[in-house]
């Protein structure tokens, strides 16, 4: 049980190198589900193993709870880690895997005894502690990984990428899985993922992070509803939001944004006071493929503008359908209700959901009508 | 079959099918022949070293193919008795078995320190190792002669003889070969520990292990393979070494096998009875080696240089 | 790691780092200092022994440039042979079910020391046909047996009737007699090295191959050769390393006699039977120059390696 705080962490791996990680501040409460989020190369891992003692800090301090750990050695650290490879020890079994790190911290053999037990139980592998770790499958060996970390008790759990070797069916299971075992366990946890889903289903906060730095913090429904810039609000969300180039035309009841391809979309009123100092100018509208629809199958009471376009592929997905579309040469997608008709190389009348819209400033790339405090810290958007 | 018929079928199923019945007989023939040609001087050797002395003389090895009756265990016998070289043998093994030992040591320390640690001047400093293995023995024989001479330890070894250290001691020998073996030693370690996961030292260290835990309780029990293939080189190339004992072993009384074969070879220019049972028995420990290892040299050898 | 003592490290090299510095390094550039001194190493004589070197004044007692020259021989012809004939067999062998054994009939050979080596090559190149096997291979095919061992005329003279041809050195039958027996010794290490190499090639990427209608040439000059030439360099630079070091097998078959001598065993002469330690120092000094450029190509190697590492 503990709070982890980053002070304007900077890890630089070389000399010419860029920084890996760039200026992390933040403050991890304790019991909380911390994920960082990022495509490979953002410095997600690298903030992680800064804080498991694998890295050394270039510049800034870590503590855990109030404890400054830059120089303290990984194994005094009272943190636990799950390794996206597992990294269990190939020669040991599974038993002498999970007992390893207590009995090099002298604790009685009964004790030691005991504890993987019970992991073991809870986990459900009791049955395999004989076992090597070529003899289990890639689910079970993932369940030791985790074992191994919770029979230390650790104040801080580190988890890296830990499900990516899973097929998609076990991932889901193990997702709910790591869930009940922080709230069972009411530990901190810390996890590292690229996996967008699996940050917006486990995450108590996330971290998106790009090149090193911090894009948005958040919970899972702040960071889907308000993305603070283009980054972080093409990363979250699954498929990606569609962008658009426009321009501010107009004024007053008739402000509208005119798209490069030709169609505009009217401004919801309370927009406009944001787009005051963007009359004329470009402007990149994003939307989401969810609040695209299909204008013969629109929900209730949304605000549409109708925008005509022609249909390229369609992908049935069940329950709904993903709908390529065309607007002037500009590819875009929707997400329409499953009974839609549309077919290749028709035109249907897309209806964009005007209230859904998000803005965002060409140059600075950050959302237009972002609070002045948050502004002034970005791009690094926010220091909690 | 007619040309009509021939060009009826598609060109590369009738090479294929002409592969498969005549294709493959050179194939067997080329790799038979070259088996019985390598196998060859060994079975000579062999044959002749149940031979007769003096049907060795005067007929060809392969005439006691022939001739069961002049099949004898008496150059055996007159080796192993008479011409000091059961000594030899074990000598040989008291040559051998600590040089081996050394090497792996000392060169796994400096593997891992090479593989998982950082320290300035790191990779300078193991090419310069590597770049050591071509140094001819030949080379350090007269300065460490002389410095053997002068800090030479005299008196008798207890159970195996020689000197405590320096010249004609089985000590000085020891560390001689230790040092010969480790540039490739270090070499071959090295790239093995390196190609070990860095996620297992990572979780070894979250576990609380120190360098020496890892190294005694990780990285040895995972580098059988690595170390098997570097016991059997240095066992063979101490084993089979002739120069560094005859310049720095004075004392024949301490002499390996292979300086004895060398002394019997020069005295008796074509006695050849005694030399075949001798030169037999300096294979049979290599071999029964190499058998007992194979497996793992094989591979230690892959993971060892021959990556991807 | 964080919290490890700068000094650590070096603890842990500290036997190695003593043990290289007393008995390689020390004496490398002691040589070298050497080569400049005289005979009993006392006086400076500047170039002298490198002059005797390249002069090759007493070539009757010691033939320096017989030696270099043979070094050569067994730098070219022997490393050739060996990797081609390794290369070959590990190809074959990986198609028959008797690989196995095949590979250790070849390889038995690399478990024999030098000295048995000798020995039992000796008998096979006795003159006596009735003793000798390749003789005895000979006079059955209707031949006159060959002295192989002192035998100094060219090569080509055993096999085709030339006139006798005043050939330096390296092409002597019996220095190609010494070679075949280093072939002998060495191919399974290549066998079994490469054999290793061949197997870590991916089925996949041979049955792509085939499906893109390779031949089996085509597969092995554009699929196995570029995916094992790490492998080969390996084994080759090892088998380079080797040749220069060279000197057991000659020093027990024919003691250098007979113009087969190489720097080692001349080496060994100079500084251990004629007492010059100025000679013998530069000697050993040629065979370090010849060994920079593998030195060379080893480091480039090793570099490369920790690229993709």
């Amino acid at each position: 049980m503990a709070e982890v705080t980053y002070e304007h962490v900077t890890k630089r791996f070389a000399e010419d190198a860029p920084l890996a990680v760039d200026d992390f501040d933040l403050k991890v409460a304790d019991q909380e589900f911390l994920v960082l989020v990022g495509p490979s190369g953002c410095g997600k891992s690298t903030t992680l193993r800064l804080l498991a003692g694998l890295e050394e800090i270039t510049e800034g301090n870590i503590y855990i709870e109030d404890r400054l750990v830059n120089d303290v050695q990984a194994k005094d650290r009272d943190i636990a880690m799950v390794f996206q490879s597992y990294a269990l020890y190939p020669h040991m079994s599974v038993f002498d895997n999970m007992a390893f790190g207590l009995t090099l911290r002298k604790i009685p053999k009964d004790e030691i005894r005991q504890r993987v037990n019970e992991a073991a139980e809870i986990l459900g592998i009791a049955e395999l502690l004989k076992r090597k770790p070529r003899a289990l499958s890639g689910g079970q060996r993932q369940r030791v990984a985790l074992g191994r970390a919770i029979v230390r008790k650790p104040s801080v759990f580190l988890f890296d990428e830990p499900l990516s070797n899973l097929d998609a069916k076990l991932r889901v299971q193990t997702r709910a899985e790591i869930i009940k075992l922080h709230q069972s366990l009411g530990t901190t946890f810390v996890y590292v993922t690229h996996d967008q889903t699996e940050a917006m289903t486990m995450a108590t906060r996330i971290v998106v992070m790009d090149r090193g730095r911090i894009q948005q913090v958040g919970s899972p429904q702040e960071l889907y509803e308000r993305p603070q810039n283009m980054f972080v609000a093409g990363f979250i969300g699954s498929p990606a939001m569609n962008f658009f180039d426009v321009v501010v035309e107009g004024d007053g009841d008739d402000l509208q944004l005119r798209a490069v391809e030709g169609f505009a979309v009217p401004v919801p009123p309370e927009k406009r006071a944001e787009l005051a100092t963007y009359k004329r100018r470009k402007v990149v509208m994003g939307i989401r493929p969810e609040n695209i629809h299909d204008n013969d199958f629109q929900p209730p009471n949304i605000r549409a503008s109708l925008v005509d376009a022609q249909v390229d592929v369609t992908e049935m997905m069940g329950n709904e359908v993903n709908v390529y579309l065309l607007v002037g040469g500009h590819a875009f997608l929707a997400r329409v209700d499953s009974r839609t008709t549309a077919r290749p190389g028709q035109n249907i009348r897309a209806a964009f959901d005007i209230d859904r819209l998000h803005l965002f400033d060409p140059d600075t790339e950050q959302m237009i009508g972002l609070p002045a405090e948050v502004r002034a810290s970005a791009p690094p958007a926010e220091s909690s | 079959m007619s040309t009509q018929r021939l060009s009826a079928l598609p060109p590369g199923r009738f090479r294929d099918t002409l592969r498969r019945l005549f294709g493959r007989a050179p194939l067997h023939l080329v790799i038979i022949a070259m088996c019985i040609v390598w196998s060859v001087p060994t079975v000579a050797l062999l044959v002749s070293s149940f031979r007769d002395p003096r049907a060795i003389a005067s007929s060809g090895w392969w005439n006691a193919l022939f001739h069961p009756a002049q099949w004898t265990l008496t150059n055996y016998d007159s080796v192993l008795s008479a011409r000091g070289m059961s000594d030899a043998f074990v000598n040989s093994l008291i040559i051998t078995i600590p040089s081996t030992l050394f090497v792996i040591i000392v060169a796994a320390f400096a593997a891992y320190a090479f593989a998982w640690m950082k320290f300035p001047f790191r990779n300078p400093l193991f090419l310069i190792f590597v770049a050591l293995l071509v140094v001819p023995l030949q080379m350090t024989l007269i300065p460490i002669l002389r410095l053997y001479s002068e800090i030479t330890i005299e008196g008798s070894v207890p159970v195996i003889g020689g000197n405590f250290f320096g010249v004609g001691s089985y000590s000085g020998l020891w560390i001689a070969h230790t040092a010969y073996g480790l540039p490739f030693a270090i070499f071959l370690l090295r790239n093995f520990f390196g190609a070990l996961p860095r996620e297992l030292f990572e979780s070894a260290h979250l576990d609380g292990a120190s360098d020496l835990t890892i190294f005694f309780r990780i990285v040895l029990p995972l580098s059988g393979p690595a170390i098997a293939a570097l016991a059997i080189f240095q066992f063979l190339w101490v084993w089979q070494d002739l120069l560094v004992a005859l310049v720095l072993l004075g004392d024949p009384k301490l002499a390996p096998m292979t300086l004895q074969i060398t002394n019997l070879v020069n005295s008796f220019g074509s006695n050849y009875q005694v030399l075949t049972a001798a030169a037999f028995l300096s294979m049979i420990v290599p071999l029964l080696i190499f058998f007992a290892l194979q497996r793992y040299f094989v591979q230690g050898i892959l993971a060892g240089s021959v990556k991807g | 790691m964080i919290g490890r003592a700068w000094w650590i490290p070096w603890l842990w090299l500290a036997p190695t780092l003593a043990l290289l510095g007393v008995f390689l390094v020390y004496p490398s550039v002691d040589t070298v200092r050497r080569s400049f001194l005289d005979e009993r190493s006392r006086e400076f004589v500047g170039f002298d022994n490198y002059q005797t070197i390249i002069d090759n004044p007493n070539s009757l007692a010691a033939d320096t440039h017989a030696a270099l020259l043979n070094n050569m021989l067994w730098l070219t012809v022997f490393t050739a042979v060996c990797v081609g004939l390794g290369l070959i067999m590990a190809v074959m062998t990986a198609r028959v079910r008797y690989e196995a054994a095949a590979k250790a009939a070849i390889f038995v050979p690399m478990a024999i020391s030098f000295v048995a080596v000798a020995v039992i090559w000796r008998f096979m190149y006795e003159v006596d046909p009735d003793v000798g096997t390749v003789n005895a291979i000979f006079s059955e095919l209707g031949k006159d047996p060959v002295a192989w061992l002192n035998n100094t005329q060219s090569p080509q003279r055993p096999f085709v009737d030339l006139p006798p041809a005043d050939s330096p050195a390296p092409f002597q039958v019996n220095n190609f007699a010494l070679i075949a027996v280093g072939v002998w010794n060495w191919t399974g290490f290549t066998l079994v090295i490469l054999s290793a190499g061949l197997k870590s090639i991916p089925d996949d990427v041979m049955e792509a191959a085939r499906v893109d209608g390779a031949g089996e040439w085509q597969i092995f000059r554009r699929i196995i050769l570029p995916i094992m030439s790490p492998t080969i360099v390996v084994v080759t630079t090892t088998l380079v390393i080797q040749t220069l070091k060279t000197f057991d097998l000659v020093f027990v078959m024919t003691n250098g006699r007979f113009k087969t001598d190489v720097v080692a065993t001349l080496f060994y002469k100079e500084a251990f039977v004629f007492r010059d330690f100025g000679v013998g120092a530069a000697l050993a000094v040629v065979l370090l120059l010849f060994v920079v450029p593998i030195m060379v190509l080893t480091i480039r190697r090793f570099q490369f390696q920790e690229e993709i590492r």
